[in-house]
């Protein structure tokens, strides 16, 4: 399957979505001008990778921002996710917060809350040219 | 000549004004994504010359972003078609020893008050705990509106800077009233 990748920019999360790597991950800050625009090819390409998925899927998290707009989209994959969970497939998720910011862990705890799936929160040293 | 002068004398004066009241940014006219950038890289360059925490930083970033989200998605509303106020907000930054504030106004149709007033009264009256449960709610049932907003905005500044929600209603015409909103972040 296609490899999904957009760099991120100063209002969009880097997104890769690799198959053969079996990496899946969104970092950055999210604030997008139109939040369907950006997050539903996520959603679409998710749909068409889990008709024939990798043995185990990997979720990462590592964001540094996001706005609410954002917030609600994040939930919509995490719920794509559960789906497929539910319907067997072995997915689990990995939340990286910088390691000072209770806010983001914080939001970390409530997803966790909001989803059945294994969710594991990871503080990390964030070095100020990351952001 | 008289006029120039009037208009100086005008110009200065609202410079103290601003000065006396601690503004750093004001901003009235329509509210564009790049101008939502703009001011939030200013806000974000001017506290990390300071000493703002990390903390406090993410938050006023993060308040900013949502009150801009929201004048730019209301200010346009159908119902609002005089050109004084289509699709333009108010937009003021301050700051003074112990916080932040953050002011926005827009127009609104006096129809719309009731629905408006009983959700920030709603919001006003939870506290933290009681606020994260609506939001998670609201993050699960809300739908996403065409615009973007899902309801979320006022609950998220609400429970970021565990402080009221500061609003005003004030008349305009027979059909639209300026809504103003003042959210303050501590500087703690």
């Amino acid at each position: 399957m296609e490899v999904y990748k957009t760099i991120g920019t100063d209002d969009t999360p880097a997104v890769i979505m690799d198959t053969v790597q079996g990496v899946f991950e969104i970092s950055g800050r999210s604030l997008p001008e139109d939040v369907n625009k950006f997050y539903n090819p996520i959603l679409d390409w998710l749909d068409l990778y889990f008709k024939t998925p990798n043995v185990k899927t990997v979720f990462c998290f590592k964001l540094t921002y996001f706005n609410t707009a954002s917030s609600k989209m994040l939930l919509d994959i995490l719920m794509h996710l559960e789906e497929f969970k539910k319907k067997g497939k072995e997915i689990s998720v990995l939340w990286y917060y910088p390691e000072d910011d209770d806010d983001m862990m914080e939001a970390g705890n409530e997803y966790a809350e909001l989803v059945e799936l294994p969710f594991e929160k990871i503080a990390y040293n964030l070095n100020k040219s990351d952001l | 000549m008289e006029k120039t002068q009037n208009f100086m004398d005008f110009a200065y004066g609202f410079y103290r004004t601003m000065k006396e009241h601690k503004i750093t940014l004001v901003y009235e006219g329509e509210i564009t994504h790049q101008l939502t950038k703009a001011f939030t890289s200013l806000a974000e360059s001017d506290m990390s010359k300071g000493e703002e925490s990390g903390t406090v930083q993410k938050r006023v970033f993060h308040v900013m972003v949502e009150c801009l989200q929201n004048l730019s998605k209301h200010a346009d509303d159908a119902g609002i078609n005089d050109y004084l106020y289509s699709g333009r907000g108010l937009f003021i930054v301050s700051k003074d020893d112990h916080e932040y504030a953050i002011t926005t106004g827009n127009a609104i149709e006096n129809s719309k008050i009731e629905t408006l007033k009983a959700m920030l009264e709603n919001i006003n009256s939870l506290d933290k705990e009681a606020l994260n449960e609506l939001y998670k709610k609201q993050m699960k049932e809300g739908v996403l509106s065409a615009k973007g907003g899902a309801g979320l905005g006022l609950i998220d500044i609400a429970r970021k800077t565990g402080n009221r929600l500061e609003y005003h209603f004030l008349y305009i015409n027979d059909s639209l009233s300026f809504f103003l909103l003042t959210s303050k972040i501590p500087r703690v």
